[in-house]
């Protein structure tokens, strides 16, 4: 269900201003969350889903580029069909690991090497995980998957197709799943606590997204016309659902959630907890394998060794020949001294 | 009849939606708590009576399979509660001293429901089907339709259909069953439209005035028994109004004759001793997987299956 999140990227010169508001993603407030020099350089962001098809799992990536109120956005979209569709499904979430530690390992590469200027961050920054909306709560690849990535990437948990639930059903089955989450230990995302300064609107808006996680998510290609109005949607007999209504499902949540609020924390989370945690695991396998195969050289590039560079070095000898320097006068005052 | 499929897909809702539906004068009752998980088979039978014939409709309800992370073999449940209604008729057919009406339990028809993903059937459907529609008569349904629009409806439809022919799932109405150019006409109708897309639902609301079985939602009531909204009706015609006689005719000339055959032909292995009439228990491999022979409907001649 990548359709949810595929963004209008007509936003350059609206007329109406309207418009403007209505087809503002919102990621033009990423310069408010950090500082104004990293605006210039763009950012990148990763989104993962993880949804069933086929039989076999393959692993697909779109990428998109775009830009908002001058702010320019690299946003990868990986889609994983066949995921769980098999009759025997045991490790069917292996291939995704295998991608997310990939990306891990190509970010551990560049960040060892000598040009560090132009890394590309191609890191998982969220994982959308679709629950099937047909089931009672969690099913045992539910909790599979997401036990096996949640170490790993930040994982938001969405009620997919949501417009075959009515409105209790959708209550008692987040409901559920919440329970079932904790039953199992399994770490999702948590939405960061809000700073105390805040407004509070802003308290209330972060409140409400809390309380309604996982999102009942409903995606749509189709612009259709809904009480004189042009709306993303579905059309049905019975009537038409609206994506973008948010008494129709939670989509602008989610939307807001990614893009507008805690996109940032999204990465900072990846950088600081998952990326640093396979860090640490890589390096902590690559010293034992070492020890164990007691080679006399380490790996330059890859083991953080305290080697001074060449700048630091040329003080330390300029330091050492003036010690000398000084050392010898020292010893010709001596001597003179000693001959008067 | 009973109802097999996924868990999740509304098996249970449609046991009270069929006993709901206006067409039964009589009050019957039904589960009004919210129905939880099914966790094992079990039957709800009533007798209706129109125009002074009374029918004994009885819906089995399955729980649900292919929920856990290796689903091999999730259909040998289903299989064996199939053959042994099978197996318990033929003990009594067998009896020195028989009943005059064998009690009946044997399952006339076995409705599947296919989840609604919009794509294709997966492989775990496709085994099913596939070992299913060997044993008993099988009517696929897409279960919880109201997650599709009616044109993702018509394209999943088609892909199912291709699905099965390129499976060689073979549903009720079989196409080499069919007697005569009528059957054939009227099935062929009917083959068109298979799988149904239904919609359960036990509550009822106001909708223009008039008491509707429906599921409300905010944009809209679906209602189950309108056929611009959803099949059941049609389904359930097929299943009670039409087709009944036939559904019972196929499971006892064909589907009951190749499970006799087999179980015949297997006892026969054994020596004959003082009480040879007694078939021996049947081995559980015999159980899961019926032969390929087929009887034809009227007659015990072989038909020639040119469809695989």
């Amino acid at each position: 269900m990548s359709t949810g999140l595929r963004y209008k990227s007509k936003l350059a010169t609206p007329e109406d201003k309207q418009d403007i508001d209505k087809q503002y993603v919102g990621f033009a407030t990423l310069p408010n969350q950090v500082h104004r020099k990293s605006v210039k350089k763009g950012f990148d962001f990763t989104l993962m889903v993880a949804e069933r098809i086929n039989q076999t799992v393959e692993i697909l990536k779109h990428t998109v580029d775009i830009e908002e109120k001058g702010v320019k956005l690299k946003l990868t979209i990986v889609d994983t069909p066949g995921f769980g569709d098999a009759v025997n499904n045991s490790e069917c979430w292996k291939p995704i690991t295998d991608y997310v530690d990939q990306q891990f390992e190509q970010y551990f590469r560049d960040e060892s090497g000598l040009n560090r200027k132009n890394i590309q961050d191609n890191r998982v920054h969220c994982c959308l995980y679709f629950i099937s909306p047909f089931g009672h709560g969690l099913r045992p690849v539910d909790v599979g998957f997401m036990k096996a990535l949640h170490e790993k990437v930040n994982i938001v948990p969405l009620i997919a197709k949501a417009d075959c639930l009515v409105p209790s059903e959708i209550r008692k089955l987040k409901e559920r799943i919440r329970e079932e989450i904790d039953k199992f230990g399994i770490h999702v995302y948590q939405f960061p606590e809000c700073d105390s300064d805040e407004d509070e609107d802003f308290k209330q808006q972060d409140r409400e997204l809390k309380e309604s996680a996982p999102f009942a998510v409903i995606g749509s290609n189709t612009v259709v016309e809904a009480k004189g109005q042009r709306v993303r949607g579905r059309l049905y007999p019975w009537g038409i659902v609206e994506v973008e209504n948010q008494a129709h499902c939670d989509f602008v949540k989610l939307r807001n959630m990614l893009i507008r609020t805690h996109m940032h924390d999204l990465k900072d989370v990846t950088c600081d907890v998952h990326y640093e945690n396979y860090r640490a695991h890589c390096i902590q396998q690559m010293t034992s394998k070492l020890t164990q195969d007691s080679r006399m050289e380490s790996p330059i590039p890859i083991l953080p060794l305290p080697t001074p560079d060449v700048e630091t070095e040329k003080l330390i000898r300029m330091k050492d020949e003036e010690l000398r320097r000084m050392q010898e006068m020292l010893q010709k005052m001596k001597q003179q001294m000693q001959d008067q | 009849m009973l109802l097999t499929g996924q868990s999740g897909l509304g098996k249970s809702t449609m046991v009270n939606t069929l006993f709901k539906s206006k067409a039964w004068q009589s009050n019957l009752p039904s589960l009004e708590v919210p129905i939880p998980q099914t966790l094992e088979l079990h039957s709800v039978t009533h007798v209706i009576e129109e125009k002074g014939l009374k029918l004994k409709l009885t819906v089995t309800d399955t729980p649900g399979f292919g929920d856990q992370i290796n689903n091999d073999k999730c259909w040998d449940p289903i299989l064996s509660y199939i053959n042994q209604q099978y197996e318990q008729y033929l003990q009594e057919e067998l009896l020195i001293t028989r009943q005059r009406h064998i009690p009946d339990t044997r399952v006339h028809c076995c409705v599947y429901f296919v989840p609604p993903t919009g794509h294709c059937l997966r492989p775990l459907d496709i085994e099913f089907l596939q070992r299913l529609c060997r044993t008993v008569n099988v009517v696929p349904v897409i279960a919880r339709a109201d997650s599709l629009t009616i044109e993702e409806r018509d394209a999943f439809r088609n892909r199912i259909q291709q699905d099965m022919n390129t499976h060689c799932i073979d549903v009720y109405p079989q196409k080499c069953l069919d007697e005569d150019i009528n059957d054939r006409i009227l099935n062929s109708k009917i083959r068109k439209q298979i799988p149904f897309a239904v919609v359960g639902a036990d509550r009822e609301h106001l909708v223009n005035g008039r008491c509707v079985l429906g599921r409300k939602t905010k944009w809209g009531v679906i209602e189950v028994e309108n056929v611009a909204h959803c099949e059941f009706l049609l389904l359930r015609d097929l299943l009670i109004r039409s087709h009944l006689q036939d559904l019972k005719d196929i499971t006892h000339n064909v589907h009951y004759e190749n499970y006799r055959v087999l179980r015949l032909n297997e006892s026969h292995q054994l020596p004959r001793g003082p009480g040879w009439v007694n078939l021996a228990p049947a081995s559980p491999g015999q159980l899961t997987s019926p032969g390929p022979g087929k009887a034809s409907r009227k007659s015990y001649r072989d038909t020639k299956d040119d469809e695989c």
